[in-house]
């Protein structure tokens, strides 16, 4: 019902518009662990695509072959056009692909800006030595978070010092910075009360509004029906069912997700 | 911090740094500096106050000058143990590669090398020695407490084997100058040290490396997944680590007098004691370079005044130690 209209539109004339990341036949074992099996789905851009399913459905294991963390033993993933070989997180990051970890990967000695530009430091070359920055970064930090639905401490304090929502606020704003093409969250509200849920939900609607292409890992089915445009159902690592959410319901989602209704 | 988040939000972000850096320094007053950082430092001046009280002797020119020798290869340690223990990680072998060093320079001086050449080649050694435990630990993904352990022992193994277990007494001018002479009564060698501490702060503090060895060592897997190679920080660690005792090796060459295979094993455990006084992290994360700094002079100032007064050289170990899991004791609480 936050959907604006256009994009309802996009979506029935979809077929002119290239998935701004494809899945094709992706497989992944660790040891006998066969965690993704010839898993296709595609994210359309502009938009938030969600991933449903059980837990060891395989979810994560997915979201870590688009940000580089494996790679997939078979299969490719094509994104913008290119299909992918990252050898590392950095990889992804330079493609335009940043992701929010379900473990919340922010460094809980660092402070909030350092943080946020982490690997991505600003730096003024003085010969071969490049110095920090740091009162460009602070300054820049502050705007990034200044724009942000969650009041967040002064960017100068340490991330151990900041709440659950604070921390998901940051990781968020690092994320939709540095022009990413497509933010990855896994589970981004795992961890959150109401209020600071309805924030981030919020920021994420922004972030889409900006026109960022999002993937969302969700286990709260009215946040995903609320959130998404379409959603993919992963089962003990296959997807199987992809269905636009404006046309399904949470029944029939979960329904897949136990395996109880076949695609 | 929840008091000031209004203010904060209400300001116009485009306010400018200046309100940035006033938060940060009191910031750092509030919370940054937990007082662990502080141990060291206020530790050596209470030192010094007992000592200079219990011996008057203690802050003579004489004995100031003696004590800041002394601490000039202990602070070289330190900071070479610092940027080791804030990714989490340890050196056991740090002494050892010190002596190695110090061999090698023995033997570049026996084939008639230059002094230059003969100091160039001790830090070579071990930076060398530093990189390949660095690419092992990396690299190959084994506990720095075992990669180290085995490094110390190959490290002092070939110390012996390659100078035979003989001294090799170094005359020169230079190193002579550098162990005697200095800038009023601050010698040569504290001033090399304090001047290498304050390059490697703004190593830790000033640049991309720096921050990247803060971040591998407070969380790894957030470090990995910016795109940081874990691998890469810890050989250049252990390669830091690996220079620092080259250098020292240079100075404990001109103090001696001699290249010699001995053992040092006092300075690994005061070493590791100096950054532990200094208030580093052992699991990584945080670490300062000031603050080790302090807890070298700390240790210095420890046996330099026990053994003016008069106390059994056997007792100081014992000191050392006590002073060292106490510090860690302080450290824990503040939690
Ligand atoms: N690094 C790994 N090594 C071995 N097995 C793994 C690894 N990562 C994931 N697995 C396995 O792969 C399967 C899928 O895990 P994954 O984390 O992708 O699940 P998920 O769908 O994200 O679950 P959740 O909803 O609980 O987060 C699980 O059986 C898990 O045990
Ligand atoms: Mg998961």
């Amino acid at each position: 019902m936050t959907t604006p209209l256009t994009k309802q539109s996009t979506e029935s004339g979809s077929r002119a518009v290239e998935p701004l990341l494809k899945v094709q036949d992706v497989s992944l074992s660790f040891g006998s662990v066969r965690a993704l099996r010839n898993v296709d789905l595609q994210l359309m851009p502009g938009e938030i695509t969600a991933i449903v399913g059980d837990n060891g459905a395989g979810k994560s294991t997915l979201v870590r072959c688009m940000s580089g963390i494996h790679r997939p033993s078979s299969g490719t993933i094509v994104f913008d056009g290119a299909p992918i070989d990252f050898r590392s997180p950095e990889d992804a990051r330079e493609a335009g692909i940043e992701t929010v970890h379900q473990n919340l990967a922010l460094v809980e000695d660092l402070t909030v800006w350092q943080n946020l530009f982490l690997n991505r430091e600003l730096v003024t070359k003085l010969g071969p030595v490049g110095i920090l920055n740091r009162r460009k970064m602070k300054s820049e930090a502050e705007r990034m978070v200044s724009t942000l639905a969650v009041n967040v401490p002064a960017v100068t304090s340490r991330v151990r010092r900041l709440s659950g929502g604070q921390r998901q606020a940051v990781s968020i704003c690092r994320a939709a910075g540095f022009s990413s093409k497509l933010v990855i969250m896994d589970e981004p509200t795992a961890a959150l009360g109401v209020q600071e849920t309805a924030r981030v939900e919020e920021l994420i609607q922004r972030l889409r509004s900006e026109g960022h292409a999002i993937l969302i890992i969700s286990h709260n089915f009215a946040q995903v029906m609320r959130l998404s445009d379409q959603v993919w159902v992963m089962r003990a690592g296959r997807c199987v069912a992809g269905r636009r959410t404006a046309q399904t319901t949470g029944e029939e989602i979960v329904a897949l997700i136990t395996g109880a209704q076949a695609a | 911090m929840s008091p000031t988040t209004s203010e904060q939000t209400a300001e116009p972000a485009a306010s400018g740094a200046a309100p940035v850096e006033r938060q940060s320094v009191s910031q750092r007053l509030a919370s940054f500096t937990g007082w662990s950082e502080w141990a060291a430092p206020i530790g050596l001046l209470v030192l010094v106050i007992v000592f200079q009280i219990l011996n008057s002797t203690f802050l003579s020119l004489g004995n100031i000058e003696a004590m800041l020798a002394a601490a000039a290869i202990l602070i070289l340690l330190s900071v070479g143990q610092t940027f080791v223990v804030a990714t989490g990680g340890i050196d056991l072998s740090i002494a050892s590669t010190m002596t190695l060093s110090a061999v090698m320079f023995g033997v570049g001086y026996g084939a008639d090398w230059s002094i230059f050449l003969c100091c160039l080649l001790a830090v070579v050694t071990g930076s060398l020695f530093g990189l390949l435990q660095g690419v092992i630990i990396g690299r190959g993904k084994i506990t720095d407490f075992i990669v180290t352990l085995g490094g110390l022992s190959v490290a002092s193994g070939l110390a012996l084997v390659i100078s035979d277990g003989q001294p090799v007494t170094v005359i020169s001018r230079f190193m002579l100058r550098l162990s005697t002479d200095g800038i009023g009564i601050i010698g040569w060698p504290v001033i090399v040290a304090l001047v290498v501490a304050l390059i490697f702060h703004g190593v830790l503090f000033h640049t991309r490396f720096g921050t990247h060895v803060l971040a591998a060592g407070g969380s790894e897997d957030a470090a990995r997944a910016t795109g940081i190679s874990i691998a890469r920080i810890k050989t250049a660690v252990y390669t830091v680590a690996g220079i620092m005792a080259g250098l020292a090796a240079i100075l404990l060459v001109a103090r001696v007098g001699a290249a010699e295979p001995a053992a040092n094993t006092q300075f690994l455990l005061n070493s590791v004691a100096a950054v532990v006084l200094g208030g580093v992290s052992l699991v990584g994360g945080r670490a300062t370079i000031w603050s080790p700094v302090c807890g070298a002079l700390l240790l210095t100032a420890l046996t330099n005044g026990l053994t003016l007064l008069g106390v059994s050289q056997y007792y100081q170990p014992i000191a050392v130690g006590g002073v060292v899991v106490l510090a860690a004791l302080l450290a824990r609480f503040q939690k």
